[in-house]
């Protein structure tokens, strides 16, 4: 009966000679285990799908978040139960892959394209394949703008506008893969020292930095904070559900795919193989487009159907400027974690109070210019930027190391701590903060 | 306060040469309860201890050499932000005792002081706060008192001014308080029941009343439960990461150490450096706590017709009662009413009340959700039922025998509220994933049970510290009394003791309970199949997405109902053991 399966249609058509051991091949067992990030919404959707093509075989859909998912598989590993990983993040895979978790497989399905604007859609490896591709953008409740009578964001660099000032929200590159990809882009788009820059323009702005990534859509959604830094389809299926919510791509952003791997030693490969092939399939890939779902398929034939509502990807109807650097974003993964929580996770009350006095300096200046006081504003602003370290330090491998910890191997030597460092970027960060403050007060009080 | 003596046990005693002589004798006088406590001990090493120690001892290492060292520990006192944030706690957590103390007291007192239509009921919504399902009570709370919550609009909207109830330190105060007094509720009102009456009679004769009589002889009196209520709410918020993370204030140590143990691949450190730092400081604010009931007792004779004399209120005094706790009630429970609307309602932002009115988060609930909720019935009331076993026989190891170390038992057990979820689940999967059951064929960390010891290890503080004070307040020598009629120490335990305790015991199960069912951090890492999920699992499922806000407060609401319903009929439990005491005492006392 399983000889109707798509993967041995496929199977048949390439090598026509032996459909008889084709369809015994085919054959798949009747469990499959997969550890997952993604929402109810997608993988409900793709579980049914699956077990009525595949009426012998039952999915069990494991729901833990990436950081969770990640730490399951790797404390599981001598005794492995999961078949698939299926998350956002490419670096949770990376981390795997790295830790020898992964197993390799050679795709099927044809019609896939090996890019996805600057972004290598698949593992160069082949340890894990892409298969729906997410930009990153802005997301603002629309009750929330009109009631505030605030204008709508635009590019990132709007949102560190006095105007904007406490209506922020977001999440922290050590919390969520993907704000990670979302801050790592602009770093590579704007430079290293222009980059933190802005980050940390924006982060004065914050209402708040939220523990997790979905901790943003929700609190837009909820009214709590106005605007929010995002992935897209947190944005679109807000949208979709029908919160009064809208959702922009700035012109410095990133595409990258969402991933699914085999886990090595999986106790059902053969059913994990047919998953992997069923969702990349033309026939998975239109599930993408459920309005729960709403992310971007990655074959590029849909765009010109049933995906036509999307901006299409592959003809750059999404201005994805930055040619993201993998290797970059993986030489300084832990340390950009770590930058972004010590300057403004966790000294955040420290930055907003320097962030609104400058604002509120800058806002005396312009109506009474002052020179002198001008001087001391453009202080307080290069204080608040600096950046304890700069990029050629965040790409030396043996100070990235002091952030990695786990030593490979006995004779490893890495000189430093990680709570050592953060201690002298703490004093430093907020020295300046403190310090940035009382210019900027005394900027303002010149200008009156 | 009678003096009764005995029951004291000795303090610090000659550790050394004594210690072997000690040993055995106290194995010859009292062999059954030395193997109970040996193989409570053992339990609490291979669940606790050891599953803990193989996630934090990477605290002690020098991550450059991989040698022992305490440079980590000198870091964490050298950098600043831990500095703060071990200050921010700390205050934070006394406030909350404060507040939750001003919240409880009036509803214990006035429910155990008076008789008062609906008292059971009210101690039943008193405990509900303490059911804040994952989540979805964070955004409800959010859209009652949040910055731009129902609250702060109207207030807006009426008198052009918002307060900033869910800001920086103060917000995780109020929050926590209304969130967690329900600890110190239970076990005052328990104590208060257990109170012997002939004192306050006493006290009435030599003419003491109102606030006096209260505050001399009552309050004292009640002490053990209050202050076990009080150490719980200490040690809870001390340990609590939901709230900060909910505010957003990371300068906290649990969220320190949360948001260090874990982001993706990092293995800093300091994330346990800070769980150690944290299990050291809730046992040394424990000890205070003894400190501060040790030297007394608490125990008095009479049971069975205890607890304070009720007496009828006035009807002006009956309204300003009403008028208070219906006031308290409203304020308390206000997050739950935030999620009950939320579970109604369709969509909700940026707006008073949600924009409209649905029953289809509980049709789409309901199809899925059973499972779910025979689950969470089933691990919760096992993990709360063995907590109670553990609890009661910790107790009583710890304040009726001489065993030597027993107070071990007691630190260790207490010391499981310290530990953060993650890092017990990570111990256990890091410990039994390799150790495959004989007869269950998979390995123990992929078990269902697993999560069941999880829960009671999580959760046994609580009803530790329930039993512990119920067992203060119970005089030793009404034991006595029974072994020299010739009852058996296991006869006097199962006949005397624990019914003497049921209100303790009763106050602990619910505590345990209550909590287990609404429990996630350990739960989500332990789960290995969606059929083994319980409610909290879900809830976290549907809050992954936007579509599922209503449902996963409708799953939120049904936790709510569970445990109300089990809360009352724990209730309505221990005031019928009371009334058929009370009836039992008068037919004696009339010679029937």
């Amino acid at each position: 009966m399983l000889a109707r399966t798509f993967m041995a249609a496929i199977m048949a058509s390439a090598v026509a000679l032996l459909p008889v051991s084709i369809a015994k091949a085919a054959e798949i067992e009747n469990k499959l285990v997969v550890v997952t990030s993604f929402p109810k919404d997608l993988t409900g959707v793709f579980k049914r799908a699956f077990e009525a093509k595949y009426p012998g075989t039952k999915v069990d859909m494991l729901k833990k978040k990436t950081t969770a998912g990640v730490k399951y598989i790797q404390e599981t590993a001598s005794n492995n139960t999961s078949d698939i990983f299926w998350a956002s993040a490419p670096d949770a895979f990376e981390v795997l892959k790295g830790d020898g978790l992964l197993a390799q497989y050679q795709v099927q399905a044809k019609g896939i394209p090996e890019k996805i604007g600057a972004f290598p859609l698949n593992d160069p490896d082949g340890y894990y394949k892409g298969f729906a591709a997410s930009g990153y953008g802005i997301m603002w409740n629309t009750r929330y703008l009109k009631a505030k009578k605030l204008p709508e964001p635009k590019e990132w660099e709007d949102l560190a506008k006095p105007v904007y000032f406490g209506h922020v929200g977001m999440s922290a590159p050590s919390r969520s893969g993907t704000t990670h990809l979302t801050v790592e882009t602009v770093l590579q788009g704007l430079g290293w020292e222009k980059g933190w820059a802005l980050w940390k323009a924006i982060g004065g702005n914050l209402k708040t930095v939220t523990e997790r990534s979905f901790g943003v859509p929700s609190g837009v959604n909820s009214g709590e904070f106005g605007i929010g830094i995002v992935i897209d389809f947190f944005g679109f299926s807000s949208k979709a559900t029908g919160y009064p919510v809208e959702f922009r791509y700035p012109s410095t952003t990133a595409l990258v795919p969402a991933n699914i791997a085999i886990v090595k030693n999986a106790p059902h490969p053969k059913a994990a193989a047919a998953f992997i092939e069923f969702v990349l399939s033309p026939e998975g890939q239109k599930l993408l487009l459920d309005p729960k779902i709403q992310r971007l398929p990655v074959r590029p034939e849909l765009y010109d159907g049933p995906a036509k509502h999307l901006p299409n990807p592959f003809k750059g109807e999404i201005a994805a400027s930055v040619a993201f650097d993998v290797k970059k974003s993986k030489a300084r993964y832990n340390l950009v974690n770590s930058l972004f929580d010590v300057m403004i996770t966790y000294r955040l009350d420290d930055l907003r109070a320097a962030t609104k006095a400058i604002h509120e300096a800058a806002a005396a200046l312009a109506s009474k210019p002052n020179a002198e006081a001008q001087k001391l504003l453009d202080e307080a602003r290069a204080l608040v930027a600096a950046v304890p370290i700069d990029e050629a330090k965040s790409l030396d491998p043996a100070f990235a190391s002091i952030f990695k910890k786990k030593r490979k191997k006995k004779t490893d030597k890495v000189t430093g701590r990680q709570a050592e460092v953060e201690q002298q970027w703490d004093a430093m960060v907020k020295a300046n903060y403190e310090k940035a403050r009382a210019l900027a007060e005394k900027a303002k009080a010149m200008a009156q | 306060m009678s003096a009764t003596g005995t029951s004291a046990p000795a303090g610090g005693r000659g550790v050394t040469g004594g210690l072997l002589r000690d040993v055995i004798a106290a194995w010859r006088q009292q062999k059954g309860a030395a193997l109970l406590a040996l193989a409570i001990f053992a339990f609490l090493t291979l669940f606790l201890i050891l599953p803990v120690a193989q996630v934090v001892y990477v605290a002690f290492l020098d991550a450059n050499t991989g040698a022992f060292t305490l440079v980590n520990f000198l870091d964490f006192f050298r950098t600043p932000l831990f500095r703060e944030s071990f200050y921010n706690s700390f205050y934070v957590s006394f406030m909350s005792v404060v507040v939750a103390t001003i919240i409880s007291l009036p509803l214990a007192y006035f429910t155990s002081r008076f008789n008062f239509a609906g008292a059971t009921l009210i101690q039943t919504l008193g405990v509900l706060p303490l059911i804040m399902p994952p989540f979805v009570g964070a955004v409800a709370m959010q859209m009652i008192f949040g910055a731009n919550g129902s609250i702060n609009l109207l207030l807006d909207e009426y008198f052009g001014f918002t307060i900033p109830f869910m800001e920086g330190l103060n917000g995780v105060i109020l929050v926590q308080s209304i969130h967690y007094f329900p600890f110190i509720l239970i076990n005052l009102s328990a104590s208060l029941n257990t109170i012997d009456r002939s004192l306050e009679e006493a006290a009435q004769n030599l003419g003491a009343h109102g606030m006096r009589l209260f505050r001399r002889i009552v309050f004292p009196l009640a002490m053990p439960g209050y202050v076990a209520g009080a150490a719980l709410v200490f040690l809870k918020v001390f340990d609590d990461l939901g709230t900060p993370l909910l505010l957003n204030v990371n300068t906290m140590l649990a969220p320190q150490a949360y948001l260090r143990i874990s982001s993706i691949g990092i293995s800093d450190p300091m994330g346990y450096v800070i769980s150690v730092m944290l299990v050291v400081f809730s046992l040394l604010s424990l000890w205070v706590a003894h400190l501060a009931t040790r030297g007394r007792d608490y125990a008095s004779v009479q049971k069975g017709g205890g607890g304070l004399l009720r007496r009828d209120l006035r009807p002006w005094e009956r309204a300003g009662a009403y008028g208070l706790i219906l006031l308290i009630l409203l304020v308390v429970l206000s997050p739950h009413i935030g999620l009950l609307l939320m579970s109604f309602g369709t969509i909700w932002s940026f707006s008073v009340l949600p924009d409209g009115f649905t029953l289809a988060h509980y049709k789409e609930v309901f199809t899925t959700a059973m499972p779910y909720i025979t689950n969470t019935l089933l691990y919760a009331g096992l993990a709360a039922l063995f907590d109670v076993m553990l609890a009661t026989a910790i107790a009583y190891i710890v304040q009726r025998t001489r065993l030597p170390g027993r107070h071990v038992l007691d630190y260790i057990g207490t010391a499981a509220v310290a530990v953060p979820g993650v890092v017990l689940a990570i111990g256990y999967l890091r410990t039994y994933h390799d150790f495959v059951l004989p007869g269950v064929d998979k390995p123990l960390a992929t078990w269902w049970v697993i999560i069941v010891v999880a829960l009671t290890i999580r959760r046994l503080p609580y009803a530790l510290r329930a039993c512990s004070a119920a067992l203060q307040q119970i005089s030793v020598t009404l034991e006595e009394a029974a072994q020299n009629l010739g009852a058996g120490r296991f006869e006097t335990v199962r006949r005397i003791v624990v019914p003497l305790m049921a209100g303790g015991i009763a106050a602990g199960f619910v505590t345990a309970f209550a909590t287990a069912a609404v429990e996630l951090s350990a739960t989500i890492m332990l789960v290995s199949s969606e059929a083994d999920a319980p409610l909290a699992y879900g809830i976290y499922v549907y809050m992954q997405t936007a579509a599922g806000r209503g449902p996963g407060a409708a799953l939120g609401v049904l936790a709510v109902i569970i445990v109300g319903v089990a809360t009352w009929l724990s209730h309505r439990f221990v005031e019928r053991q009371r009334t058929q005491a009370a009836l039992d005492e008068r037919m004696a006392a009339q010679g029937v």
